[in-house]
């Protein structure tokens, strides 16, 4: 099945050629083009979602390393190289499960310039699958950094009132990590002399080196994830940018950040990633309980989930750098599910902002009188991020925390008080906007979900029971290449 | 060293000068500019193309004039940049009813002073080539002459250009002084114990007298007032090709001159840089007129180049070229993009000209947005390329900290980029603008589908071409 990554990766591309194509050859109808580029996009994501499950049924689960492994000679050293593991092909495989949502949550909301927005989301996709396959640094760069550009046009043109300076934020916090990040990979590559990524992670960096080149990746990938306290474009960026934008930032642009952990920092710099635990369990600590208390004083929806996705990621850094098994697999799972939910949840928003064209908490209240089953879904996803047993979120917080136990008691210790926090916020939210009568008369016609909507949530609400009750699904695929990373790093770090 | 094989070797350059004055008796017999004659003057530079690109190599007139594969590669770009130069500037003034015959004749013999700078290996045929590549582009930024703003530029361009050869001549008799002898493999024996202070002190005068050619901070005073005045194809023709030039001869001289003095010259080239990214990122931020702010873009891109050529060695050698050929490439589509670009017949230069313009002109806006994300190195775009070669060697020389602080300046650099993108993609169009002109419009295409997907492919056969430019020029 070589190619098939490739494939996979470029799929939502040939999306872009037949818009464009469609663009060239039928002039005038602007309506008419416009609903062909969303049957387009949603055609192309969906198969490209179909590429993705073949891909996830075909790759074999018992071994650690790269499969579906493409190589191709590309100049001055580098290589085209892909292939993924246990760590990346369960990500590879929420992208595409996310992007049909995300084209079919934009199909009303988004009417102005549809061709270039369906023409971003796809490039965006694409720009995604191929983080999570590049097997080559200075490709992994370039699909990484790219993101930037569709993502920038996504939040400035489509986004709300202060859309252009959450885009500069999003960009220029983002671009300074980045360059950063761009160093210390050229480093890597001048003083190893390759740019592959299975030899450089054989390879052994000298201590010293590795502090700074930890530092470098850490810059990146902590603005990307985001940290405590570089995490201040992300709610900015989350508000304004429009429902789908927002769904795909927090459901997959922010997991690179700990996919990049995962993948560079830990394997490639276990010395340093060892040193440098305690701080990353600081920010970890801080993020879940600040962020969680700023999250509950929000008063605007999104950037209230905005908050808490920081405050969720807490748990998922100081996991990765527990070096423990359940603590990367926790981390992986607890990335996945919250992909999944906090993209429900911006979609909850969506639905309701849609309708009502505002976000703030107090105009809502009492929806459960006009929206059922709004309601319902929406509390769903509401017990899923606070990790109710029986929801993906459980899992994913249990097992980081009894991962980080092991390593530092402490930090599991006041992390926990994250998931109570998270309780009071997102029950707050929950009650404030659905619970009690409906007392403003704006509301007195809202009208619940239609069948888009229901159709856009189905998915999602199968993803996160399947996984709350099957969590083994997704270990049976991580198993093999996080054993295999703890083990590498314990035999690293001599732990 | 025989004569006909001398005349081989200079082959372009004699293809360049015959041409050139044979047009200068043709153009005044005619006393007017005919698309026979623009034709003419691209084809001989396309034809010296040729020659330098397959001609032999050596050298000749006692290693006044090398001809290797950093010569033929570098050649190869400027004469093909000045070929393209041609038709957008000849349409460009002809549409303004300035069309003169003297436009290609000057462009040809800029071309044959910068291939001479490539070349040379002498410091008599260092100062005459720039003299002469720099006396036409003196006439071409004034070519606009009834522009108050055209011919300011000329005067200054030229007052500071003639101030800065004089600085350059005065460094190259004290070398000439210390080590007995103007060229530059008997230079590098003089100097293989160490420079002297009094050789060092014409080599800083040199390289400062270059620094201006190529306007790097703090040498970088005129550019943005030129850029501003001169006619845009112009701009874009000397935006591009002659910096490589100059960037060319530098590596030449540092590396086969001084180049058992790197410790010395390295600092010197360091700070330049530094400044000059700085310089490029923080004054750019207050510019409201495009062609000012990518004079300060092509400072910053200076910058960059210098970091490469600061690692030392072939690798910076080559970083250097791969850079400054992304580059030109760039700069010529950015600056055809302008040229193309009108609204009732007046340019358009202020930023906020270009506002809305990805609805009323798509493809030149895409293109234009192409050129500004290239300009911040975001992948896979060609800038990136650039940078990345130039920050792999100084990451490789052990210059970390340097490419850090260069590109953290790059941050603040891709604000301005970034305003122009939103200029063009989210505010309001403020009218209709012109029918863009056929050549500009396929330069500046030509240019962004280079920039976009076939740099992919380009860098596999450009990589080994550079790097066997780069090992010429750093040999000794």
């Amino acid at each position: 099945m070589t190619g098939i990554l490739s494939l996979t990766t470029y799929a939502p591309l040939i999306g872009v050629a037949a818009i464009l194509l469609l663009r060239l050859v039928g002039k005038g109808d602007e309506a008419r083009a416009a609903s062909a580029t969303r049957w387009i996009a949603l055609a192309t994501t969906l198969a490209t979602f179909a590429l993705s499950i073949l891909l996830v049924m075909s790759f074999d689960r018992t071994q650690s390393g790269f499969q579906f492994t493409e190589d191709a000679v590309w100049f001055s050293g580098l290589h085209y190289h892909m292939g993924v593991d246990g760590i990346s092909v369960l990500f590879l495989l929420l992208t595409a499960f996310l992007m049909p949502i995300c084209v079919l949550a934009s199909w009303k909301s988004i009417e102005t310039r549809v061709i270039e927005y369906m023409i971003a989301f796809l490039v965006l996709e694409s720009l995604v699958i191929g983080v999570f396959c590049a097997l080559d640094l200075l490709v992994f760069y370039l699909f990484f950094e790219a993101q930037l550009i569709p993502m920038f046009l996504i939040i400035g043109i489509w986004g709300g009132k202060n859309r252009i300076y959450a885009a500069f934020k999003f960009f220029l916090y983002t671009l300074l990590g980045s360059v950063l990040m761009l160093v210390a990979v050229l480093a890597m590559i001048s003083i190893a002399h390759t740019a592959s990524i299975p030899e450089l992670m054989r390879y052994h960096f000298a201590p010293g080196l590795q502090v700074w080149l930890w530092l470098a990746f850490f810059a990146s990938f902590a603005v990307k994830m985001p940290m405590w306290p570089v995490h201040t474009w992300l709610p900015d960026a989350h508000v304004e940018a429009p429902t789908a934008g927002s769904v795909i930032l927090a459901g997959i642009l922010i997991k690179m950040g700990g996919y990049g952990f995962m993948r560079f920092s830990l394997p490639m710099f276990p010395i340093a990633s060892h040193q440098f635990a305690p701080l990353v369990y600081a920010l970890s600590v801080i993020a879940i309980v600040y962020t969680s208390l700023v999250a509950f004083r929000q008063t605007d929806m999104k950037k209230l989930i905005a908050y808490s996705s920081v405050a969720h990621m807490g748990f998922v850094t100081m996991a990765i750098f527990s070096g423990t098994l359940q603590g990367e697999q926790g981390a992986l799972f607890q990335m996945l599910s919250h992909g999944v939910i906090s993209g429900a949840l911006f979609l909850c928003v969506g639905v309701v902002y849609d309708r009502m064209h505002t976000r703030e908490i107090a105009f809502y209240g009492g929806l459960v009188n006009r929206m059922p089953i709004y309601a319902a879904v929406f509390m769903l996803f509401t017990m899923g991020n606070v990790g109710l047993p029986g929801t993906s979120g459980f899992v994913g917080e249990i097992l980081t925390l009894t991962g980080t136990y092991g390593a530092s008691t402490w930090t599991a210790i006041i992390a926990t008080s994250g998931v109570i926090l998270s309780a009071v916020y997102a029950l707050t939210l929950y009650r404030r906007i659905v619970f009690g009568e409906l007392i403003n008369p704006a509301l007195a016609t809202i009208g619940d979900m239609g069948g888009r909507e229901i159709l856009v949530f189905a998915p999602l609400i199968l993803a996160t029971l399947v996984l709350g009750f099957q969590p083994g699904l997704v270990f049976s695929f991580t198993n093999a290449s996080t054993v295999h990373l703890v083990d590498a790093f314990r035999a690293a770090t001599g732990k | 060293m025989t004569f006909p094989n001398a005349v081989a070797l200079a082959g372009p350059e004699l293809i360049l000068a015959i041409s050139a004055l044979a047009m200068l008796a043709w153009g005044a017999f005619q006393a007017r500019t005919t698309t026979l004659f623009t034709a003419a003057a691209v084809a001989a530079l396309i034809l010296a193309a040729v020659a330098a690109a397959f001609g032999p190599h050596g050298r000749a007139f006692s290693g006044g004039l090398i001809a290797d594969a950093g010569s033929a590669f570098a050649k190869v770009v400027i004469y093909l940049a000045s070929a393209t130069a041609i038709p957008l500037g000849e349409r460009w003034f002809a549409r303004r009813g300035m069309a003169r015959f003297e436009f290609p004749i000057l462009v040809l013999l800029a071309a044959l002073g910068m291939g001479m700078m490539v070349s040379a290996g002498d410091l008599i045929s260092l100062y005459v080539s720039i003299e002469l590549q720099s006396l036409a582009l003196y006439i071409l930024a004034a070519f606009h002459k009834d522009d108050e703003k055209s011919s300011e530029a000329g005067l200054k361009y030229f007052v500071l250009g003639a101030l800065s050869s004089g600085i350059l001549l005065y460094g190259a008799s004290l070398v000439y002084g210390f080590a007995g002898s103007t060229r530059f493999e008997v230079i590098a024996t003089a100097m293989s114990h160490g420079a002297g202070l009094g050789a060092l002190f014409g080599l800083v005068f040199v390289i400062a007298g270059l620094a201006f050619k190529v306007s790097a901070a703090p040498f970088h005073m005129w550019t943005p007032d030129v850029y501003e005045g001169a006619p845009t194809p112009v701009v874009g023709f000397f935006a591009g090709a002659p910096k490589l030039a100059a960037m060319v001869l530098l590596a030449r001289l540092l590396s086969q001159a001084f180049g058992d003095s790197v410790g010395q010259w390295r600092q010197i080239l360091v700070v330049m840089a530094l400044l000059s990214v700085a310089v490029g990122a923080f004054a750019g931020l207050a510019q409201s007129n495009l062609k000012r702010l990518w004079a300060y873009s092509s400072i910053a891109g200076i910058g960059y180049a210098l970091v490469g050529l600061a690692a030392g060695g072939a690798s910076g050698i080559q970083s250097m070229l791969m850079f400054m050929v992304l580059y030109v490439v760039d700069v010529t589509g950015f600056f055809a993009c302008l040229a193309a670009l009108s609204r009732g017949g007046k340019s358009m230069e202020s930023i906020a000209d270009f506002a809305g313009l990805v609805k009323e002109r798509p493809a030149l806006a895409i293109s234009m947005t192409v050129f500004a994300l290239s300009g911040i190195g975001l992948p896979p775009l060609s800038g990136l390329w650039g940078k990345y070669y130039v920050f792999k060697a100084a990451a490789g020389a052990g210059l970390a900290p340097v490419a850090i602080a260069a590109l953290v300046g790059s941050v603040v650099a891709a604000f301005y980029y970034l305003r122009l993108i939103k200029v063009m993609w989210l505010d309001p169009s403020p009218g209709v603008t012109d029918a863009p002109p056929m050549e500009a419009k396929l330069v500046t295409y030509g240019a962004a589908l280079f920039a976009l997907p076939v740099v992919l492919i380009a860098l596999i056969y450009l990589d080994p071409l550079a790097q066997a430019a780069a090992v010429a020029l750093s040999a000794r």
